[in-house]
């Protein structure tokens, strides 16, 4: 019994330690995760980040699907940050570098495509669809007011005097 | 029955549309750059790092530019397509070693089956790779004799691919 009980002692011990050591590994791993994230990026001039930032909100991320280069951490948006880095800083305008982009890498890098004659189904479709549906729920509308007021026939007006003065006649 | 028609009409034509977005490929971007002059390049050679190599030095031959890295892993998928295709002599094949690092490229090329290339670029950050709108690797570009680019395949060459467009179109430029 006096047996059971060290090695459950020991048991605990033992369990307490490496809980310790897992708390304590945390602790000095969690700061180096975020001072890794944090040099990332280079630290400059943050009006420079600001800018990098804006524009890399408006370019898509090749290799990601749907992600912006400012939401993705892939190689490729890393390049691509940096590139516009280089850009700002050898006195490029927003358009410049924009341009670059579109020149390497087509209009489908850009989230917001330019309005020409292979995008205007892109931009007008929406409209032209909800243009579409208003025309047919106009005409369905204008269908059932000519519907509800439809006149009766002779016969139809006399059956339904009928009925009414039956019901009149039965409940004085 | 006439009232079910146009709901049906509309069905169908969202069918066709969904039909048509499955088959393509949304990692396959058309590149800008087909129909114009390569982007200049001088970069060092994979094999040997005091010889440069340049898309000038090409002019009057139709070549294609494989970029592979020997961290790609659907490069091994088209690897064994190009040594082969290296052997048959039909089509200059120069490389663009796409950010890796020198001694692990080689290695690779004699580990998977030998170097297919005429000479490889050595592009360490991908600043040039960057100019050809490379976003992911292996893409190859069909460059004319005058320099043009005229076709670019993304993702591992096949044996189908060589046979159906690369190697007719390479073929009719190296006649005209």
């Amino acid at each position: 019994m006096a047996e059971r009980m060290l090695w459950l002692a020991q048991e605990s011990a033992l369990a307490l330690r490496r809980m310790l050591a897992l708390f304590l590994a945390c602790g000095m791993f969690l700061p180096a995760i975020a001072a890794d994230g944090g040099l990332a990026r280079p630290v400059g001039d943050p009006a420079v980040e600001a800018r990098v930032n804006r524009l890399a909100e408006d370019l898509r991320c090749l290799t990601c699907m749907g992600q912006s280069i400012a939401d993705s951490q892939s190689s490729f948006s890393t390049d691509m940050k940096r590139e516009i880095r280089t850009m700002i800083g050898a006195g490029k305008s927003d358009k410049d570098i924009m341009d670059f982009m579109v020149q390497r890498y087509g209009d489908f890098v850009l989230y917001r495509p330019p309005v020409k004659s292979t995008t205007w189904l892109l931009w007008g479709g929406p409209f032209l669809l909800l243009i579409v549906a208003l025309a047919f729920l106009a005409a369905k509308l204008r269908k059932r007011s000519s519907q509800a007021v439809a006149q009766l026939s002779a016969s139809e007006h006399r059956q339904a005097a009928r009925l009414l003065g039956s019901r009149e006649g039965e409940n004085p | 029955m006439r009232r079910f028609l146009l709901p049906l009409a509309i069905f169908l034509v969202l069918v066709g549309f969904l039909a048509v977005g499955l088959q393509l490929n949304p990692r396959e971007v058309p590149s800008p750059l087909i129909g114009k002059p390569v982007p200049a390049f001088r970069l060092a050679q994979l094999h040997a790092a005091d010889k440069l190599i340049a898309p000038e030095d090409l002019r009057g031959k139709v070549w294609l530019l494989n970029v592979w890295a020997s961290w790609c892993v659907s490069c091994k998928q088209e690897h064994p397509v190009l040594v082969d295709l290296a052997r048959q002599n039909r089509v200059t094949l120069v490389g663009l070693n796409y950010k890796d690092e020198r001694g692990a490229a080689i290695n690779w090329l004699r580990q998977h089956g030998g170097d297919p290339y005429l000479v490889s670029a050595y592009d360490a950050d991908g600043r040039v790779g960057i100019d050809f709108g490379v976003y992911g690797v292996p893409e190859t570009f069909l460059i004319d004799k005058q320099g043009v680019i005229r076709y670019k395949h993304i993702g591992p060459i096949t044996d189908e691919a060589l046979k159906t467009r690369i190697l007719p179109l390479a073929e009719e430029l190296a006649r005209g």
